[in-house]
């Protein structure tokens, strides 16, 4: 009963998951294409790297929400959950004086721990999703001011963290090559993302939990456990996030990241995962993020007024979702 | 059906872009100046562009970074920016981001500013520090950078074009003062307690108070994040603490709205000296109408025009004051109408 219950959720995700990549691939490069025509100072490689160190934090954010939209969730707290995880960041390193190494775990254990309690009381309290996470943001939010003192952190006494988003150890391999760890933590996210989603149990049970949950539950899973496992990995990626943000800015903002996760969510969606859940992947979401920057980057290098670029963006979005929604009807 | 949507997206992307993009470059100035673009004809006067891209003899093209471009104050900053620019034949654009937390969006902002290989550059600083990566970079390409509004902790803006807040906020004070004849309880709502601006008129002004009137009281200072809704319910529940309250400063345009909401609301008109900063509609009314009884003025459009000027004086070599002090003024009913005020202030 559980085997057929997950055979049948992944070979029909399958299927069509590959031709939403692609299309989604070649939106992306056909972006590029337009921008390279319309403006000789889109294709540089500082340019290119550019867009790809401003997907990095959205990026990894992204990563993350996958999770929990493919359980048919979604995680409201991403944004303000990456500033908490900076700002504790910041205390350990800063305040406390502890090692950058232990700081940096415990700005990632400090995320797992927000995604945890909103998976908590999502799984156990059966707040609904939306609200449970709703009131993750405002708190962590909120705390992220109060530690601060609603001051930024700085880490101008530790120059070695500045090097986590902004050092380059491709550069130093390969001369000329200066992408930004940032950007190389961000695809190795990816790839650790991709195999737990797609290869793992856990990424069986979550696309399970997202087509039908109810069977999932008879089938004998622990639904209530692995949506918290879940909401967990959702937190550890915002975490991540929370670091590469802090080390890009050398200080942790404590004002930062309203809005970020809708961006975040932005990008999961425009890379063909459904927000109703059981359906995703983790290259989509890449691509999706990487749209979403190729786009404003583009738009800013051909000088559009900024409240146009706005509008663009609404409309790709717009386009993106309704193009899933054909997809499933006709599907269906 | 798929392709034919994957199309529209496209289309849609373009067509968007391309009037966008029309709007940006055909009138140098963008936005709703629909005054032509200047003529490119004096280019005896401007050297051609050091670093321009493919097409020779090129107007200087000099991006602003700032911290906004949704607020009246901005878009005030913007207009005296277009003012400069097209007496002086060159290209700008101005952008910031939606919000001043957005430190990471503005810096990508300036780093697509820097991709676009501008003239010189300006930029309004929202954290002190986080950008100076960036900005080395425009110092190694040969890229003047000047600051404007707040600076940076850092030597490598030329220049830097700013109010003298303290100052000006110390004016308040003394205004204050005379307007409540020397004693009396006063309350500040601030607009923040982190950013340059927020400390500067803080200080300028319970500084001023302490040092010249000792008669007056500071009872409380309260920071509503410059939100017209957070300032009204902070300047109320002042005013219920401190019923002999007798002035209140409001230290921009969201705080001193906000103080004049709570005014309105407790039914204190006429009994309580209210003092303001930054102009906007509700401001200049309230002014006009007595339940405010002045406030001051930075010069935004002063603040635009003079850091294109410094940023196409550094282009040519030419020296720049390291500081440019953009000024303020006072303003109440008396000389709200008047030329040098009218030239400051802005809806």
């Amino acid at each position: 009963m559980r085997n057929t219950v997950l055979a049948e959720a992944t070979s029909k995700f399958a299927v069509k998951s590959g031709l939403q990549q692609l299309l989604a691939f070649g939106s992306l490069i056909l972006l590029v294409l337009f921008f390279s025509i319309a403006s000789s100072n889109f294709f540089h490689f500082s340019n290119l790297v550019g867009i790809l160190l401003s997907t990095a934090v959205i990026g990894v954010l992204a990563l993350g929400s996958t999770f929990v939209i493919v359980t048919g969730g979604i995680d409201l707290s991403v944004g303000t959950v990456m500033t908490l995880c900076s700002v504790m960041t910041g205390v350990f390193i800063t305040m406390w004086g502890l090692p950058v190494p232990v700081g940096i775990i415990g700005g990632l254990l400090t995320g797992a721990l927000c995604g945890m309690l909103s998976g908590l009381a999502i799984a156990r309290l059966g707040i609904p999703p939306f609200i449970a996470t709703l009131a993750m943001m405002m708190i962590a939010k909120g705390l992220a001011l109060v530690i601060s003192g609603t001051k930024p952190v700085y880490f101008t006494d530790t120059p070695v963290f500045m090097k986590i988003s902004q050092g380059s150890i491709l550069g130093a391999m390969i001369p000329g090559f200066d992408i930004p760890n940032a950007v190389l933590i961000f695809f190795l996210a990816a790839i650790v993302g991709s195999i737990l989603l797609s290869r793992t149990i856990v990424g069986r049970y979550n696309f399970a939990i997202g087509s039908n949950e109810e069977a999932t539950r008879l089938s004998g899973v622990n639904v209530r456990a692995w949506k918290i496992v879940i909401y967990t990995i959702t937190g550890l990626f915002t975490g991540i996030a929370g670091i590469l943000m802090a080390s890009r800015l050398n200080s942790a903002q404590p004002s930062l990241g309203m809005g970020y996760e809708l961006e975040a969510i932005a990008a999961v969606v425009i890379g063909g995962t459904s927000l109703s859940g059981g359906k995703g992947t983790i290259i989509g979401t890449v691509i999706g993020a990487l749209i979403m920057s190729v786009l404003t980057n583009g738009l800013r290098i051909l000088s559009v007024p900024q409240e146009w670029q706005t509008v663009v963006v609404g409309f790709v979005i717009l386009l993106a979702v309704y193009a899933d929604i054909l997809r499933r009807r006709k599907a269906a | 059906m798929r392709k034919s949507l994957l199309l529209l997206l496209f289309v849609v992307v373009m067509v968007i872009s391309a009037c966008g993009g029309g709007n940006g470059n055909g009138s140098a100035n963008g936005g709703n100046d629909p005054s032509p673009s200047v003529s490119p004809s004096d280019s005896a006067s401007s050297e051609p562009a050091p670093s321009s891209s493919d097409t020779p003899a090129e107007k200087m093209y000099i991006p602003l970074v700032s911290k906004g471009f949704q607020h009246q104050f901005w878009q005030a900053v913007k207009s005296g920016a277009e003012k400069a620019a097209s007496e002086l034949g060159v290209e700008i654009t101005f952008e910031g981001p939606e919000t001043e937390s957005q430190v990471d969006k503005q810096l990508e902002m300036l780093q697509v500013a820097l991709d676009k290989k501008p003239t010189a550059i300006g930029f309004a600083a929202l954290d002190s520090q986080a950008s100076i990566p960036l900005l080395q970079r425009a110092k190694d390409a040969g890229i003047p950078v000047i600051a404007f509004d707040s600076g940076v902790d850092s030597d490598i803006p030329v220049s830097l074009v700013t109010t003298d807040n303290i100052s000006a906020a110390g004016m308040a004070a003394d205004k204050m003062a005379e307007l409540i004849g020397g004693e009396g309880e006063v309350a500040v709502i601030a607009h923040d307690q982190t950013s340059r601006t927020g400390i500067d008129r803080r200080d300028g002004f319970v500084n001023r108070i302490k040092e010249q009137y000792p008669n007056i009281t500071i009872v409380d200072i309260q920071y509503g994040g410059g939100d017209h809704l957070k300032s009204t319910d902070l300047a109320k529940a002042i005013m219920q603490a401190h019923p002999n309250l007798k002035g209140f400063f409001g230290t921009n345009e969201g705080s001193a709205i906000g103080v004049i909401n709570a005014v309105t609301e407790m039914k204190m008109e006429g009994k309580l000296t209210v003092i303001g900063y930054d102009s906007g509609k509700a401001q200049i009314d309230a002014i006009k109408n007595g339940l405010m009884a002045g406030a001051i003025s930075q010069n935004p459009v002063g603040i635009g025009y003079e850091t294109v000027k410094a940023a196409v004086a550094a282009a040519k070599g030419e020296t720049v004051q390291p500081v440019i002090d953009s000024g303020f003024v006072w303003y109440d009913a008396s000389n709200i109408d008047s030329e040098e005020v009218k030239a400051v202030i802005y809806e």
